[in-house]
C-alpha cells in the first residue's frame, strides 16, 4: 500500500510537468501582463521619436513612450491581414491627428514568421507608417500562444512603467472609429 | 494487492500517455502564423520528413516542359512563355494545409515584383481542380495561374523530381528563363516556408544578365 501512496506523488508531477510549458504557449488575456517581448530599435529615427526610445537598443512594450499601445499581430501571407491592413492605417491616422490622442497612443505591428525582408514588402505594399517588428524564428509568436491572425493586443501603460492588457482578441478591428472608442472605456475600467 | 498495483500502474500510465498527446497538440495545433481566414478548415499533418525526393532537374540544363489544368479552366503549357517571360513554379505541398495556406497569398501582393524581373509564376499542386478552387477563394484573388498536377497523379512533380513517397510534392520553387533553360532550384525543408527574399534575389540576378 506504501507504495501505491508513494507512487501517486510520482503520477501527480508527471501529470502536472506539461502544465508550464502549455501556460506559456496561451494567448495574452485581458486583466494581465504581457511576457516579455523584446523588440530591436528601429533604425529609422522618426520611428523612435514615435516611441520614445532614447538609445538605439532592444526595448520592451511597456518601454514605449505611451498611456496606452495596440499591438498588431500580423503576416505579410495573411490575406485577413492584408485586408485589413487600409483599416489599421486608418486607426493609426485617426490617433495621429488627434492632437489630445497623439502622444498617448501608440500603434506597433509583429509580422510573426516574417523576415525583415518581408516586413518591407508589407510596408511598402500598404504604405504602412506606423513601426513594423518581423518575428521571423517566431519566438514572439510562440509567447503569445501561437495566435492565428490578426490579432490585436491592447495595453495600459503606468507611469511607473508597469502595465496591464486591456484588450485582446483575434480578428480585425473593422472599424477604427469604435475600436478607439472602445479602447477608450476599457482603459478608464 | 499485486494485481491491484498491476492494474492501476496500466490505466495511470495510459492516462498519462493521453495527457501528454493532448498537452503536445494543444502546443503544436495553430503554429505557423496561419490567417483566420482558414478559421479551423486547416488539417496540420504535423512535423514531416524534411526532403522525401530526388532532383531529377539540373541547374543549367532545359527544364521538362508540362502541360496542366488550371483552376480557372484553360491548360497552361510551360513553352507557351518561351522567348516571352521568365517563369516561377512554386510546388506547394498540399491544399489545405499550414505552412501552404498563407505562401501563396503572400506571393498575391508581390505581382509588381514579378513583373519588373519579366517573369510570371505558376503555382502548382497535386491537388484536384474542385479543391483547389475551393482552397484558393479563400486567398482573395490570385493574379497568377494555379496548376493541378492531380492526374495522372503528381506526373509533373515526378519529372522534376520533387514527387514525396506519400504523393505529395515538396515545398519547391523553380525560375526557368526565356529560352526555357533551368536557373534556379530551391527544394527546402517541406514544415519551413521560404523567404521571399530567396525568390526575389535570385529573380533580380536573372533579370540583371
Amino acid at each position: 500500500m506504501k507504495s501505491v501512496f508513494l507512487s501517486t506523488g510520482v503520477w501527480i508531477c508527471l501529470f502536472l510537468l506539461p502544465y508550464p510549458v502549455l501556460g506559456a504557449t496561451t494567448p495574452p488575456e485581458a486583466g494581465g501582463v504581457l511576457p516579455e517581448i523584446i523588440l530591436e530599435a528601429p533604425s529609422d529615427p522618426e520611428l523612435m521619436k514615435y516611441l520614445g526610445l532614447k538609445a538605439a537598443q532592444d526595448f520592451t512594450i511597456p518601454q514605449i513612450k505611451a498611456e496606452i499601445v495596440i499591438i498588431e499581430i500580423f503576416s505579410m501571407y495573411c490575406p485577413h491581414c492584408q485586408k485589413e491592413a487600409p483599416t489599421v492605417n486608418a486607426l493609426f491616422t485617426k490617433i495621429t491627428n488627434d492632437a489630445k490622442l497623439k502622444d498617448k497612443l501608440k500603434l506597433v505591428g509583429i509580422g510573426v514568421g516574417n523576415s525583415g525582408f518581408e516586413i518591407d514588402v508589407f510596408r511598402k505594399n500598404y504604405k504602412i507608417t506606423f513601426p513594423l517588428f518581423a518575428d521571423g524564428d517566431f519566438k514572439i509568436h510562440k509567447m503569445i500562444g501561437e495566435v492565428r491572425t490578426p490579432y490585436f493586443i491592447g495595453v495600459k501603460i503606468n507611469p511607473d512603467r508597469t502595465h496591464r492588457i486591456i484588450y485582446s482578441k483575434l480578428g480585425g478591428i473593422k472599424d477604427a472609429g469604435k475600436f478607439l472608442d472602445m479602447l477608450r472605456r476599457l482603459s478608464e475600467k | 494487492m499485486y494485481k491491484f498495483s498491476e492494474t492501476f500502474l496500466k490505466r495511470e500510465i495510459a492516462l498519462i500517455i493521453i495527457f501528454w498527446v493532448v498537452g503536445f497538440l494543444m502546443m503544436t495545433g495553430s503554429a505557423f502564423g496561419l490567417s483566420e481566414v482558414y478559421k479551423d478548415n486547416i488539417y496540420d499533418p504535423g512535423k514531416l520528413k524534411p526532403v522525401d525526393s530526388t532532383l531529377k532537374v539540373k541547374v543549367g540544363e532545359k527544364a521538362p516542359d508540362f502541360t496542366l489544368p488550371s483552376v480557372v479552366g484553360k491548360k497552361i503549357t510551360l513553352s507557351q512563355f518561351k522567348g516571352q517571360k521568365n517563369v516561377v513554379i512554386s510546388f506547394v505541398p498540399a491544399a489545405w494545409t499550414p505552412v501552404c495556406s498563407d505562401q501563396w497569398p503572400g506571393y498575391k501582393i508581390v505581382e509588381d515584383i514579378f513583373k519588373n524581373n519579366d517573369a510570371i509564376l505558376l503555382g502548382i499542386t497535386v491537388d484536384s481542380i474542385p479543391t483547389l478552387f475551393a482552397w484558393t477563394r479563400q486567398m482573395g484573388k490570385l493574379w497568377f495561374p494555379v496548376l493541378s498536377d492531380f492526374w495522372p497523379h503528381g506526373q509533373v512533380a515526378d519529372r522534376y523530381g520533387v514527387l514525396r513517397s506519400d504523393g505529395i510534392s515538396e515545398r519547391a520553387l523553380f525560375i526557368i528563363d526565356k529560352q526555357g533553360v533551368l536557373r534556379y532550384a530551391y527544394v527546402d525543408d517541406i514544415n519551413k516556408r521560404p523567404d521571399l527574399k530567396l525568390l526575389v534575389t535570385e529573380l533580380r540576378k536573372l533579370n540583371a544578365q
